[in-house]
């Protein structure tokens, strides 16, 4: 009894340890960032007080940058590729599962090819269709590519997840007379919504955090996301550490409270999808 | 009376069946298209127009000239090209390395303590170890440059607090240390993603299996070793396809924390950085297309080679033991 008390107290000991290195760097950096300039350099693992606490570096940010446009860019983009991911992946995967024509299985297979290449490797040759088509610079050019980006991961998972509505669903609907597509629009796709948090994990999550086709793709202050802005200010101003601190901050913080409100559906919604 | 009924009503195929061909094929055009438009568009088309660039080179009007395999024999032979190639191609492997004997033997150590049977706490363990891998690669790169830096003392000052204060160095700043110390950075991110895979893999296991190996009187630490951990191989398998492209596929972390020209003097540049600095150049030097499509091509090439011994050798032999 003792012994397994022991061991119950090792793992707890073990796992709280590693909490505590998975979050106190975040946690130094939001807790500095609400501190004045001294008081970052003397006392750096301190909480703030009334002697040390400042929002000067929140002004600096907010007067210096973008950052409401970015994050609004951010948020549109995001939310763009998001719904056009699940609304055209859902019914790219339903008529994969649901009707088997020649071909499909092959169909299935190119689509798949995304999962694993990276759309990187074709850089060189969006960013010059996007400059031939006059996208180059526009959000626009992002949602296109991040949907193409997230449509393999979609239309797998989503598959899975039809795969397991009852058949008698639709057959009932089909013998009612009900057109195909009025099956799949009230009768199929309100069922997915548990779906959408898996999706969204592997969709939302990647583009919202992407450096890299911002920084190919947009070149001007009112089209830059909030990831390229915080990189790009922070490169700008590294010498100024109120200001740095509160940038990365003001990037942390939304994303922290998101996750934080929806951390069980996405948690059981990266379990759920990683099941096969 | 009910046989009357099932053959009065059409079965569901037989609706599908019976619709005329051209009215199946606008349905299918309908739910099919725009998902096979946009994907084939904007990843599959532009995936091979970069492969097809990497055979051409531009001319001195701008004009692009058909030359082969002549980049190719370029970028591995001439050693203007081939000397930051292989140096950014070893630097990548070392990145893989790092991940495969660090990140994903505690990954699954951390999901192994996360499934033992009636753990408190384990919902609010999962949420704050998976917290960083929800945050981007830039925000953490800088988070862990101010922390490291010599400037701010944070890390210094805490070696020196357990008493390891001499072990203390500027390890982003040294050519010796700043890769593994970004790969360690990277580690520490994205740990959250084989932890989560291998728990739900963990929680798949039949529970016979487990019960039967305790009225056996087997401990939990022989229990995980002797029955969980060869179950779980396909996971661990899959995982470590997943950390080979996404590490061959890297770059966000090193342009954040050390720019376009991974310092110190390229000791932290990865095919990434590589392929950024081809396509658009830096300092004094011009940016090429057609160069930057060849060493994309060449990453293709890596990553496909990875993907195959995945899909033929690992997985097939793997396959032996799926329950």
């Amino acid at each position: 009894m003792t012994r397994s008390r022991i061991t119950r107290l090792g793992v707890h000991a073990v796992l709280f340890a590693y909490v505590l290195l998975a979050i106190l760097p975040i946690l130094l950096v939001v807790m500095n960032s609400f501190k004045s300039h001294d008081a970052i350099f003397g006392a750096p693992l301190a909480l703030p007080n009334a002697d040390t606490f400042s929002l000067i570096g929140y002004q600096k940010v907010l007067a210096k940058s973008h950052a409401v446009t970015y994050f609004l860019n951010s948020m549109i983009v995001t939310l763009g590729s998001m719904f056009l991911v699940l609304l055209f992946g859902a019914m790219a995967a339903w008529a994969l599962t649901e009707y088997k024509f020649r071909g499909s299985t092959l169909l299935a297979l190119f689509l798949s090819i995304g999962i694993m290449v990276p759309i990187r490797l074709g850089s060189v040759a969006i960013v010059a269709m996007m400059r031939q088509s006059g996208l180059n610079d526009t959000l626009t050019a992002l949602v296109l590519v991040y949907v193409a980006q997230g449509l393999p991961m979609a239309i797998f998972i989503l598959s899975e997840f039809i795969e397991q509505i009852p058949k008698d669903l639709r057959d009932a609907a089909r013998c009612d007379g009900v057109p195909e597509t009025r099956i799949f629009f009230e009768v199929i796709a309100p069922l997915l919504r548990p779906a959408i948090a898996t999706v969204a994990v592997f969709t939302m999550v990647p583009v919202w955090n992407d450096l890299w086709f911002p920084l190919l793709l947009t070149s001007s202050d009112s089209t830059h996301t909030i990831t390229l802005g915080v990189q790009q200010f922070l490169g700008q101003y590294t010498t100024d550490w109120n200001s740095v601190l509160s940038a990365l901050s003001l990037a942390i913080l939304p994303v922290v409270v998101i996750y934080v409100i929806f951390s069980r559906q996405l948690i059981s919604g990266l379990t759920a999808g990683a099941v096969k | 009376m009910l046989t009357d009924i099932l053959t009065i009503m059409p079965t569901p195929s037989q609706v599908v069946a019976a619709m005329p061909r051209s009215r199946f094929i606008g349905l299918m055009l309908l739910f099919l298209g725009p998902a096979v438009a946009i994907y084939t568009l904007f990843s599959i088309y532009p995936l091979l127009a970069t492969i097809s660039l990497s055979t051409y080179s531009t001319g001195p009007t701008g004009d692009h000239i058909f030359v082969g395999l002549a980049n190719f024999i370029t970028l591995l032979t001439d050693s203007v090209w081939s000397k930051p190639f292989w140096n950014a191609f070893f630097n990548n492997l070392l990145l893989f390395l790092v991940h495969m004997v660090v990140q994903n033997p505690i990954g699954i150590a951390l999901a192994g303590l996360l499934s033992l049977p009636a753990l408190r706490f384990r919902a609010t363990y999962r949420t704050l170890i998976f917290l960083p891998t929800m945050l981007s690669v830039v925000i953490i790169g800088f988070a862990w440059n101010l922390i490291l830096s010599p400037l701010w003392g944070v890390a210094e000052g805490f070696l020196k607090a357990i008493g390891l204060g001499a072990w203390f160095a500027p390890w982003l700043g040294l050519p010796s240390t700043a890769l593994v110390t970004l790969s360690l950075i990277s580690v520490w991110q994205f740990i959250g993603i084989p932890m989560m895979l291998i728990y739900a893999s963990l929680l798949n296991i039949p529970e016979e299996l487990v019960d039967a190996a305790r009225v056996d009187g087997l401990g939990q630490l022989r229990i995980f070793f002797h029955i969980k951990l060869p179950l779980i191989l396909p996971t661990i398998g899959m995982v470590s396809i997943l950390t080979f492209v996404g590490n061959f596929n890297a770059f966000d972390l090193i342009y954040a924390v050390k720019g376009a020209l991974a310092g110190p003097n390229f000791a932290s540049d990865i095919l990434g950085t590589y392929f950024y600095r081809t396509f658009f150049g830096y300092q004094l030097q011009v940016g090429s297309p057609t160069m930057g499509a060849t060493v994309a091509t060449v990453m293709f090439l890596i990553i496909l080679v990875g993907v195959c011994v995945y899909l033929f050798l690992v997985q097939r032999r793997m396959l032996r033991y799926t329950f």
